[in-house]
């Protein structure tokens, strides 16, 4: 690559690298190695949404020169209130050739390698070719993906193959950046029970005693739909979709005399919409690609390992030590307790695992170290362990017994304990 | 089938749908008095001595992009420096150019790109300049100060935005760390503050006013009702059932400490049955839940009753701002009935739709008539102040009456200065010594200003910004405030460590910003700014310190 380095240009991101700090670690070298192992370290970004605009920019104004970039989304009207580097002009782009096009235009010298696809499609060889991974994502799932990808990928004999993963989220006023280093410290399956999903209305409420707006909306999207449109696939981006949920909600609403459905609600209700402001973005954006700088040139100490931001009243921050869990399904050896009751069925149990803050799995097989007690896939076995589903817990397992769980949104499977209340 | 329910004609607009996202956090309201608000960044005074053009003004062009993105009505850049080189190795808003041109103009045109709905304009005069011009200052609803300059301009700044009622926030980003202070008016009311709604609820279990109690008494044949119908009584109304129960057997008094509500709650818990296939009752179960948090005598908040005692509330004047006469008309309400007028909403509960509903009614339709009650003494009030420049609207009090709990006050204060107000000192004389205060760095951004402040006088040359023998004389200074008050605490050695320590960070970069430390800046200074110009949310009083080495940061009143 071309080396575009003005020392000029970069006076003062060269000046905290080739001047130590008071708290610098006193073997750190600074110097023009350090701003050359900055400049050839490749750098991975995941999302190029909300977060990932922000990450970009920053890791090109923090003198990183080879940057890739993952998204599979294309530009919608509600992102260009904070994702800055698309216009109007753009939607219906891909987010991540926009974003890479834009920052590599701005910013003389940095390369930009734009993936549009899932960070599935990609295996261990592409992941090992990067120095550090920054995710900006909005999906717990995607996250846990790359987590447990990069802790199988550690060999100890290689200090390259771990990848530092450094995280951010954010919901309205709040959120968080963490630093992850694969199988050292706390990942982000032993974090799992502090991110927990929003509980569900359970479905009788939603069939037949509707209280709330979001009732109604859910019983027009979840049971009216099907019986009604069962032939058309839901799009909740298509206006007239969300337009007929609104509709059937509204009839619903009215015949039980709640008010409130509005069409925004619909759509925040179908769309899980997490509120989302450009501020809170560069907050936590700007967080974590600090740490990517401290991680990269060793200029100054990095988070160890957890920052919460909270906006709505003043400014407040708490960084902390999260602690590696020894059960942690994904970088632990035991297996994680969930207590559960006995008389439950294994459909029932199946159910609850979706929201258990620390499974949060939507479509499990599970078997003993004996037997399959269900299995999704192939049909076959499915069909030969359906029975199962209805058998409660008691007779299908000991307490204490441990199953292994895999979802097919994860590579790996995951190892509980089944305590008896 | 598809025709059953045709779909909506009308959907959101497409700006409703660009602004969705941030809608949901502050509402129409919020988002008109953004549209309507123009905001005023000085990027720059004037160079750091010869061969240093000053300021970069990241943390300013940053923050803009925030406030630009969800739709604020216009900015303006006053700016007289000119793009060199170091200022492409920082500022996005730039590009190769820009060089050698105004960098107001350049930013300007490259933030108004973000988002046409904005306006944007620039000038490469200094602030001093400007602000000769009476008119030019109370165009702008907040003005934003990127430092370190020199304090006659702060100063300047500071006081012409004080007279205006205009706030300041002032920010300094350098290095791993960053500062700012934000100056509010002398009082600063919040009505919509956006509390936890949990703590919001008031359901008035204790003291139920008659359509409420009835609807207790409507069950007195509880044991009557088959499985399905027990089962989804709503808790409340088991609750003002039980308390009943409970009254009769204790003398007509409630349960009122722990003992007595622990007892309670067994009594709640035991009227459950257990006979069914479940094993128990999930109404039951949350009304048990509910016990603790719920069966507790109204109490007004501290900083309720702090409102309630302050003059403008007690008498408010013809030229007091509506708030003020909302304020004075719900204490009126809080002394004829003890209590405030009931926020009216009703959480989520096990129950029949129908049975919901009706008793969500008898919640809303007791909220609506303390409404009335309120606006009745907010009209009378009006008549006794006699003409003034618009009522207050009926949507004011009743968003108004739905918050009264959880108002707030703020009472602004200056932008700190260490040989400022006594206040100042005596809060960084209180912190200073805990542990991990982050008030050494800020005390070492103060030195930092004077060192500017003496260079742009001409009595320094920009050498000294990293010049140890400057840099701990000027944290002398600072500390010799302190001693006046013989404060020992502050000639203790240690603090004066931790500031020198401070100070070789800030020393590293000689003055020079960070691109993600200032971008980070950025967005906790939008995010107040928006607190700020929506009056929603609480904005911070009055100054943070972030301190990018150990990824956290700190809020102090200084």
């Amino acid at each position: 690559m071309v080396a575009t380095t003005s020392p000029q240009r970069w006076k003062h991101l060269y000046s905290v690298l080739t001047k130590s700090g008071p708290f610098s670690d006193e073997d750190w070298v600074p110097g023009p190695e350090t701003i050359s192992a900055l400049e050839s370290s490749k750098i991975l970004v995941i999302g190029a949404g909300g977060l990932g605009c922000e990450i970009l920019k920053n890791l090109a104004l923090s003198g990183f020169k080879d940057i890739h970039v993952i998204d599979m989304d294309t530009i919608d009207i509600s992102n260009l209130n904070r994702q800055f580097l698309f216009r109007q002009s753009d939607i219906g782009k891909p987010k991540a050739e926009v974003a890479a096009a834009f920052v590599e235009r701005r910013v003389k010298g940095v390369k930009i390698t734009p993936y549009v696809g899932k960070i599935q499609d990609k295996d261990e060889d592409y992941y090992m070719q990067f120095k550090i991974i920054v995710c900006g994502l909005d999906s717990i799932e995607a996250r846990r993906w790359i987590n447990s990808t990069l802790i199988g990928m550690v060999d100890f004999e290689d200090p390259e193959s771990l990848k530092p993963l450094i995280d951010g989220g954010t919901e309205g006023f709040k959120g968080q950046a963490r630093v992850i280093l694969p199988t050292l410290s706390s990942c982000i399956e032993c974090q799992l029970d502090m991110h927990a999903p929003r509980p569900a209305v359970p479905l009788c409420t939603i069939a037949t005693i509707p209280r709330q707006p979001q009732h109604c909306i859910e019983w027009a999207h979840q049971i009216a739909w099907q019986e009604q449109r069962k032939d058309d696939v839901f799009d909740s981006d298509d206006m007239e979709h969300i337009g007929w949920v609104y509709n059937a909600a509204l009839e619903r609403a009215k015949q039980f005399n709640i008010a409130g459905v509005t069409f925004q609600m619909t759509q925040g209700v179908v769309k899980n919409i997490i509120p989302a402001i450009a501020s809170t973005n560069a907050v936590i954006a700007a967080a974590t690609t600090s740490e990517a700088l401290k991680i990269a040139t060793s200029c100054n100490p990095y988070l160890e390992n957890y920052m919460m931001y909270a906006g709505e009243e003043g400014v407040y921050t708490y960084t902390f030590e999260a602690e590696k869990k020894p059960d942690c399904p994904v970088c632990g050896n035991l297996a994680r307790k969930l207590t559960v009751n006995p008389n439950m069925t294994l459909e029932e149990f199946i159910e609850t695992l979706g929201e258990r803050p620390e499974a949060q799995l939507k479509k499990p097989s599970m078997r003993t170290e004996e037997k399959t007690l269900y299995q999704r896939f192939p049909p076959q076995l499915e069909e030969q362990t359906r029975a199962n589903l209805k058998l409660k817990l008691k007779d299908l397992i000991e307490d204490g017994q441990e199953i292994a769980v895999s979802d097919p949104a994860y590579i790996i499977d995951f190892r509980f304990r089944l305590a008896f209340q | 089938m598809a025709e059953a329910f045709p779909s909506a004609l009308v959907g959101p607009s497409s700006k409703e749908r660009k602004y969705d996202r941030q809608l949901r956090l502050w509402a129409a309201s919020g988002q008109q008095a953004l549209e309507e608000s123009r905001v005023l960044l000085v990027n720059s005074d004037e160079p750091w001595g010869k061969h240093n053009t000053g300021v970069s003004g990241v943390v300013g062009v940053e923050t803009l992009k925030n406030l630009v993105l969800p739709g604020v009505g216009g900015f303006t850049i006053v700016d007289p420096a000119v793009v060199t080189e170091p200022d492409l190795g920082v500022n996005f808003f730039l590009e190769e150019e820009s060089l050698g041109k105004s960098r107001a103009e350049e930013t300007c045109r490259l933030l108004r790109e973000l988002n046409p709905d904005v306006d944007g304009s620039f000038y490469t005069k200094s602030i001093s300049e400007l602000l000769k011009d009476p008119e030019f200052l109370p165009q702008h609803k907040l003005v934003l100060v990127s430092g370190p300059v020199k304090r006659p301009s702060l100063e300047a700044i500071c006081k012409a935005a004080k007279e205006f009622g205009i706030p300041v926030i002032y920010t300094r980003s350098v290095g791993f760390y960053s500062t700012f202070s934000l100056q509010l008016p002398a009082a600063f009311p919040i009505v919509e503050t956006h509390p936890n709604p949990e703590s919001t609820q008031d359901l008035r279990l204790l003291n139920p006013w008659p359509e409420l109690a009835a609807a207790g008494a409507s069950i007195r044949n509880l044991d009557s009702l088959d499985d399905h119908q027990h089962g989804h009584v709503p808790y409340i109304l088991l609750l003002l059932h039980h308390l009943e129960q409970w009254k009769e057997a204790h003398d007509g008094q409630v349960p009122s400490n722990y003992k007595e509500k622990s007892e309670f709650r067994e009594l709640v818990r035991s009227s459950a049955r257990t006979s069914n296939p479940e094993g128990g009752e999930e109404n039951y179960d949350e009304a048990v839940a509910a016990v603790l948090k719920t069966l507790n005598p109204f109490s007004l908040r501290s900083s309720l009753r702090e409102i309630f005692e302050m003059e403008e509330c007690k008498h408010p004047a013809p030229d007091s701002a509506n708030f003020w006469i909302i304020a004075a008309a719900i204490r009126e309400y809080y002394q004829r009935h003890s209590v405030l007028p009931l926020p009216g909403s009703l959480p989520d509960m096990k129950a029949q739709s129908a049975d919901y509903v009706s008793l969500q009614n008898i919640y809303k339709s007791k909220a609506r008539k303390d409404i009335e009650e309120v606006t009745q003494i907010v009209r009378s009030l009006e008549a006794q102040l006699g003409p003034r420049p618009a009522p207050a609207s009926d949507k004011d009090i009743e968003v108004f009456c739905k918050n009264a709990a959880h108002i707030k006050v703020i009472h602004g204060r200056d932008i700190p200065i260490v040989d400022g107000e006594a206040t100042t000192l005596k809060a960084i004389r209180n912190n200073i010594d805990i542990p991990d205060s982050l008030v050494p760095t800020f005390l070492a951004f103060q030195a930092l200003d004077d060192i500017i402040t003496d260079i742009q006088a001409g009595k320094i040359s920009e050498e000294a910004l990293d010049d140890e023998k400057v840099w701990g004389s000027a944290i002398d200074h600072i500390l010799g405030a302190f001693q006046p008050e013989g404060a020992s605490t502050i000639e203790d050695g240690d603090a004066r460590e931790r500031i020198l320590q401070a100070a070789q960070e800030l020393r590293r970069t000689q003055g020079g910003e960070l691109h993600n430390i200032s971008s980070l800046t950025g967005g906790l200074v939008a995010q107040e700014a928006l607190k700020v110009i929506t009056r929603q949310y609480v904005p911070l009083d009055n100054t943070c310190i972030f301190d990018g080495v150990r990824s956290r940061s700190e809020m102090y009143k200084l």
